[in-house]
């Protein structure tokens, strides 16, 4: 039965692209020289590494463990030894430095002993913790941990989504994986229904990819699963978008803040379902992934790369054309450059495009805006991407986020239809860039006030205790002295003064006693010619403090 | 005539007495402009305004005491930000309070510390740790970079370094159209 289904707003029809890469099947690369592995997988975590350098390593042996709630585990993607723990450019569109771990293959690729999980027989917390220790996260590009969207939020998961749509142009990895693993892909979805609770399964595919749906479905029925409906939805970008492929299967419209768990659904990447599969079925962590090379290339074609392998030696299997004058990591249309070839393929690297100037023309100079309004008829998320600019232009943020900036998507739409040819999505991640750091700047300042007030409440509190311990000493003293001079009883001075007096006399006694009980330390152990000596040293300054007393006034 | 006189003045004193009900029941605690001019302050706590701190710093902005140019932590951003508050004139950075430098930390040399204590007792938000002839050090994520604890050490081994950007830290860009020359 073929169930309703429902559109979002907005979206565009770029050329697909999908041809010149989708028809070769997947093929191993080689094993690279060297791999580096960032031991930060996502924007939310680093893992703590658990290798030292020298250290030989077997492939799936875990190089680094998760720490915190949402970080996973990072394993060697082949047996070798590891070289270095040091920055390495990663792949980030700001192209610095993050610590990694540098593995030198031995080229024997021996693999741990691998045990299959039995999901059915452990608790859902079970499994999710072995997911995290096989470094599950999403393939889709994120890369956010599985383990944590596999949980069951507040209300329980009703419907999986399998999000099969690859809606960017060019990228075709998921296609082949549907193609040629979709049993695989299912039987993962299977897992994590199972993990979730959820009672169905909907498989959501762009129907540019039929040979995918077809093989999907043949999986579904051969199967024998009732509950997977495996779905061909309409080509428009960006359907694969989340909130978007939710709408168009389940008709839910999540709205600000809120996630597809909120409603009872969760969205999971096939590639991440196959990757559940391969850890739960062989006991394989995940460390290695399916990429499309495509572009400006020779021999455009899908490939399964280990998670570490260097760009640059990946590019000769799809032989890059010789006018190609710049790499794009991801889609055309959300994709960044890659500021180095040197950077390592990740969890997340769905696609490296190649780019020539008559393939992707450089944008042609920015333009006033017109205010024609094509921006917010094809955006998504039904915001308005000329007010944003506007107001992210004049960098009047708390304006953006009144016109709900965070709900943007990056997906690109905007800066697609600008007839001003206006890079709107660089100016929206300048917008939510700028407004992270300004949270994060007053989360600091709102510390420093408080430890500021502690601080002089703590010397306020240390200034009392200390004015109110001499406080009490004195009057102890005062005591003291007074009750002596009672005895003495002399009228012609008060009792204060004579306590004072009596004091001040007791601190000069205790002087003199302290100043007798110091004696210089080269004194010890003098021969008697030495004492002679220091005698007669001794009698002349006393002679000579003698002559001095009449010249000295009479205070000295 | 009469009437409407009673009228008046029966109107007078039931608004009067809801008003002086009203500031009573509603009366606002401690001065909330300070507050505010203290949000936007950068809590730096570095004395460089010629205040001992950014809440003194508000008090005498709100008193109008003290101009709002003498933050060089705040910047020109903070200026604004001030100007705006107290629908004032924006002025640049009073060059007699110093310059906007890029954000650092404080790092002691730890081989050269003598464990004097001085730096911990010139910490305004006692970031720094350490003991009598202890080694002492600077617990960087609460530094906020006022530099007070560089002039009273003895041995001069605290030195002020500029924090480096990470892939954590870093932000995109304003976008901007490279010109070419095209004739």
């Amino acid at each position: 039965m073929m169930p309703k289904l429902f559109t979002f707003k907005g979206g565009v029809k770029p050329a697909s692209h999908k041809d010149e890469s989708a028809d070769a099947p997947i093929r191993v690369a080689p094993l690279p020289s060297r791999l580096i592995i960032p031991l930060r997988q996502s924007a939310r975590a680093v893992a703590r590494c658990v290798v030292e350098p020298g250290q030989a390593v077997r492939k799936g042996e875990v190089i680094a463990a998760a720490e915190g709630p949402m970080c996973t585990a990072v394993h060697a993607p082949t047996s070798g030894t590891v070289l270095a723990i040091e920055p390495q450019p990663v792949p980030h569109p700001s192209g610095l430095p993050a610590p990694s771990i540098i593995i030198e293959p031995d080229g024997k690729d021996r693999w741990i002993d691998l045990t299959p999980f039995d999901h059915l027989a452990a608790t859902p917390q079970q499994t999710r913790d072995y997911l995290r220790d096989c470094g599950i996260v999403g393939l889709g590009g994120a890369g956010f941990p599985s383990h944590v969207k596999l949980g069951p939020g507040e209300k329980g998961i009703d419907t999986l989504i399998i999000n099969g749509a690859e809606c960017e142009p060019w990228i075709t990895c998921d296609d082949r994986l549907m193609r040629e693993r979709a049993e695989m892909v299912l039987a993962g979805a299977a897992i994590m229904r199972h993990v979730t609770g959820a009672r169905r399964i909907l498989v959501g595919i762009e129907d540019n990819k039929p040979l995918a749906v077809e093989s999907m479905k043949a999986a579904a029925e051969k199967l024998g699963e009732s509950a997977i409906d495996v779905i061909a939805v309409p080509t428009r970008y960006p359907a694969g978008g989340e909130k978007q492929l939710i709408r168009v299967l389940t008709g839910i419209e999540i709205p600000y803040g809120k996630l597809g768990t909120h409603f009872g659904v969760q969205c999971f990447n096939v590639g991440s379902a196959h990757a559940v599969f391969r850890a739960i079925a062989h006991g394989e962590p995940l460390i290695s992934r399916i990429l499309t090379l495509s572009g400006n290339m020779a021999k455009p074609g899908n490939f399964e790369v280990l998670i570490g392998t260097p760009i640059r030696e990946l590019l000769p299997l799809a032989e890059p054309r010789a006018d190609t004058d710049r790499y794009l990591m991801g889609g055309p249309m959300m994709g960044v450059a890659l500021q180095s070839l040197d950077i390592p393929v990740v969890k997340g690297t769905n696609c490296i495009l190649a780019g020539s100037p008559t393939l992707f023309p450089p944008p042609p100079p920015e333009m006033p805006c017109i205010r024609c309004g094509e921006c917010a008829k094809v955006c998504p998320a039904e915001l308005q991407p000329f007010q944003l600019y506007w107001f992210s232009r004049a960098k009047i943020f708390g304006k953006t986020q009144e016109f709900s900036l965070f709900d943007c998507i990056e997906c690109g739409c905007c800066s697609y239809v600008c007839p001003s040819r206006i890079p709107l999505v660089d100016y929206f991640r300048f917008a939510k860039g700028e407004i992270w750091a300004r949270e994060k700047e007053k989360a600091a300042a709102d510390v420093a006030r408080q430890r500021y007030e502690l601080r002089l409440a703590r010397e306020e509190r240390e200034k009392e205790e200390k004015a109110a311990k001499l406080a009490a000493k004195t009057a102890a003293g005062r005591e003291k002295a007074a009750a002596t001079l009672a005895v003495a009883e002399k009228p012609a001075i008060t009792p204060e003064d004579a306590a004072k007096k009596a004091l001040i006399a007791a601190a000069l006694e205790r002087a003199k006693a302290q100043k007798e009980q110091v004696h210089p330390g080269n004194e010890n152990n003098l021969t008697q010619e030495q004492e002679a000596e220091i005698a007669a040293i001794e009698a002349r300054r006393t002679e000579i403090r003698e002559m001095a007393k009449p010249h000295l006034r009479q205070d000295d | 005539m009469l009437e409407a006189i009673l009228v008046m003045a029966l109107g007078a004193v039931v608004l009067g007495a809801a008003l002086g009900y009203a500031a009573v029941r509603f009366r606002v605690e401690g001065d909330p402009l300070v507050e505010k001019i203290d949000a936007i302050l950068p809590q730096t706590q570095c004395g460089q305004c010629g205040f001992p701190g950014c809440k003194p710093y508000a008090q005498a902005i709100a008193k109008g005491e003290a101009d709002i140019n003498c933050c060089p932590p705040g910047g020109d951003e903070g200026i604004h930000k001030l100007a705006d508050l107290l629908g004032r004139e924006f002025k640049s950075l009073s060059a007699e309070h110093g310059i906007e430098k890029p954000k650092s930390v404080a790092v002691i040399d730890e081989q050269a510390c003598i464990g004097c204590t001085l730096c911990i007792q010139a910490c305004p938000v006692d970031a720094i740790v350490g003991a009598a002839k202890q080694m002492h050090t600077v617990v960087s994520v609460q530094c906020t970079g006022c530099e007070l604890c560089v002039a009273p050490c003895p041995v001069d081994c605290i030195r002020m370094v500029p924090i480096q950007e990470t892939v954590d830290t870093w932000k995109w860009k304003y976008p901007v159209v490279p010109i070419r020359q095209i004739a």
